[in-house]
């Protein structure tokens, strides 16, 4: 008698539960690791050996702070907002494949049809986590953030959707296994380069990191919508914003470089060794992130909506149309 | 603006010096690990010395609090007995009291100190929880008899210009009266300041 299947996701949900948050606390230690060996610091390095208990300590820092409402918030959008960023940032693991067996089985707990279309659309109710607290926060620099946030994702959502519907058509396929499957030979990232270059750009400013950070825009908005939170609700946007940066990270491994395929043809690609292989592509993807953040200062707002708006999304729109006409006169290459 | 939006070399000149910086070395100092190499007449905590067979140098004089511009010295003189001879002088200080919270830690007192008993020396972990911790009094101040003489001026730990250590040794003096040295410590660091001395 087979287990039945909801114990199996389950079991399935638990552990990719655990690897996700293990690997936001890794990613955060990494990311201040990497930062400060670019500004020529050593970086967290006294909380075990190299400072690998760094997030640990964190953790039970953020557990223990005081959880501050102000007078003037809305009491329950207050506190539901981290919960609804963290809840979307989470969700979208539940369809990420993260390898595949020889048979085709997807390593990931659901195996979701339209795939990418269910990413999309967790990430777009995520913003609505922004952008309550914000305006919850009953004070003017957390509502001017969220304010910035919804504009700023909302154009560049667009751009990051028309980006992808290249690979889409390529693939001709929205779930996830299929997309990745359809680059067994060439990576999506040959013929959409341009596709990938907008997909870095609008997820970077999807996740709200420097130079898109604005947010947060600790220079000119204190903290911008989580000036307000503490202790363990700001803990929460923090763990989302990461877990966000992973899922893109994990998004265009599988969209543009060929997810669990290996880089060299001959290799083996699937089962562990393509978990390898995901994880390094992922990896390569978070520390340019990283590596972006360490170098570049942040947009101003102007230009950030100029920018999204008059060249991201006509270049876009121009390569979604360049590839369907593509695919439409010579449908054998696709 | 767009020129600056497409200037795509800049973009990545910026990239490859932060991935280069990556692999320099670090000049962080790992501080309650590793210490800090102080530089010769690093100005920190204050000593009161003692001379060799044991007794105070500290004459009671107050030309330390007098020269003191933060009033962060406080000398109460007493005058020696034949029974009780703390300094070889006619006077000790019965009370000498730092506050160290006050001190700027110019080195003046050191400067006017005739017979070389106070010293800042390069100690300068001096953190506590209660401000009255701070107020170093002679217990602390003064060095332990089984700690010999306390740190010599000019040859204070990580050292100090060896000229200048010269010069201090060919112009010190003895009293012949009490045997003890009379160094003119201030007159030569002065000089060697203005660089006249040797």
């Amino acid at each position: 008698m087979s287990a039945p299947i909801w114990l199996i996701v389950l079991v399935k949900a638990i552990i990719v539960l655990g690897v996700v948050i293990t690997a936001f606390a890794y990613s955060m230690l990494f990311e201040r690791k990497i930062i400060g060996w670019m500004q020529l610091r050593p970086g967290p390095n006294r909380i075990g050996p190299w400072g690998l208990l760094q997030p640990a300590a964190d953790a039970v820092k953020m557990i223990f702070k005081e959880d501050l409402t102000p007078e003037t918030a809305d009491p329950l959008i207050y506190r539901i907002a981290p919960f609804i960023s963290l809840v979307c940032a989470m969700g979208a693991f539940a369809i990420i494949p993260f390898s595949a067996s020889a048979d085709g089985t997807l390593w990931s707990v659901g195996n979701v049809n339209a795939g990418i279309l269910f990413v999309f659309a967790l990430t777009s109710v995520g913003v609505y986590g922004i952008s309550l607290a914000g305006w919850s926060s009953g004070s003017k620099f957390p509502l001017l953030g969220s304010v910035r946030s919804t504009a700023q994702m909302i154009s560049y959502e667009l751009s990051m959707s028309m980006s992808v519907i290249g690979v889409l058509i390529l693939a001709g396929s929205t779930a996830l296994g299929d997309i990745v499957n359809a680059q067994y030979r060439l990576w999506f990232i040959v013929p959409q380069i341009v596709g990938f270059i907008i997909y870095i750009i609008t997820a970077v400013a999807e996740t709200n990191r420097a130079p898109f950070d604005l947010v947060e825009a600790e220079t000119e908005l204190v903290g911008g919508f989580h000036t307000e939170y503490s202790g363990l609700r700001f803990g929460l946007f923090f763990i989302a914003e990461y877990l966000n940066m992973i899922t893109v990270s994990c998004l265009a491994t599988l969209l543009f470089l060929g997810g669990w395929n290996s880089p060299i043809p001959g290799l083996p690609s699937g089962g562990f060794v393509g978990l390898i292989w995901f994880l390094i592509k992922a990896g390569a993807f978070l520390f340019f992130y990283i590596w972006l953040r360490a170098t570049l200062p942040r947009f101003r707002y102007d230009r950030l909506m100029d920018f999204g708006w008059k060249v991201l999304f006509p270049v876009a729109t121009l390569n979604l149309i360049l590839t369907a006409v593509v695919v439409a006169v010579w449908p054998q290459h696709a | 603006m767009r020129k600056n939006l497409f200037n795509v070399g800049a973009l990545l000149r910026g990239l490859t010096t932060t991935f280069s910086y990556q692999f320099k070395k670090k000049p962080t100092i790992e501080y309650p690990t590793v210490k800090k190499q102080h530089a010769p007449r690093f100005h920190g905590l204050h000593e009161l010395r003692r001379y060799g067979d044991g007794k105070e140098r500290c004459i009671g004089c107050e030309l330390c609090a007098i020269a003191c511009p933060a009033n962060a010295i406080t000398v109460i003189g007493a005058e020696n007995t034949p029974l009780d001879r703390r300094s070889p002088g006619e006077r000790y200080a019965a009370s000498y009291e730092i506050d160290e919270l006050r001190c700027i830690f110019c080195g003046l007192c050191e400067e006017a100190c005739p017979t070389d008993a106070i010293v800042l020396t390069p100690r300068f972990e001096m953190a506590d929880y209660r401000r009255g911790a701070f107020v170093y009094a002679k217990d602390r101040l003064l060095v332990p008899l089984e700690a010999g003489v306390g740190t010599p001026p000019d040859e204070r730990p990580n050292g100090i210009p060896a000229d200048l250590g010269a010069v201090a040794r060919e112009k010190d003096t003895v009293d012949i009266a009490t045997g003890y040295d009379a160094t003119n410590r201030g007159h030569i660091l002065k000089t060697q300041r203005r660089g006249l001395a040797g």
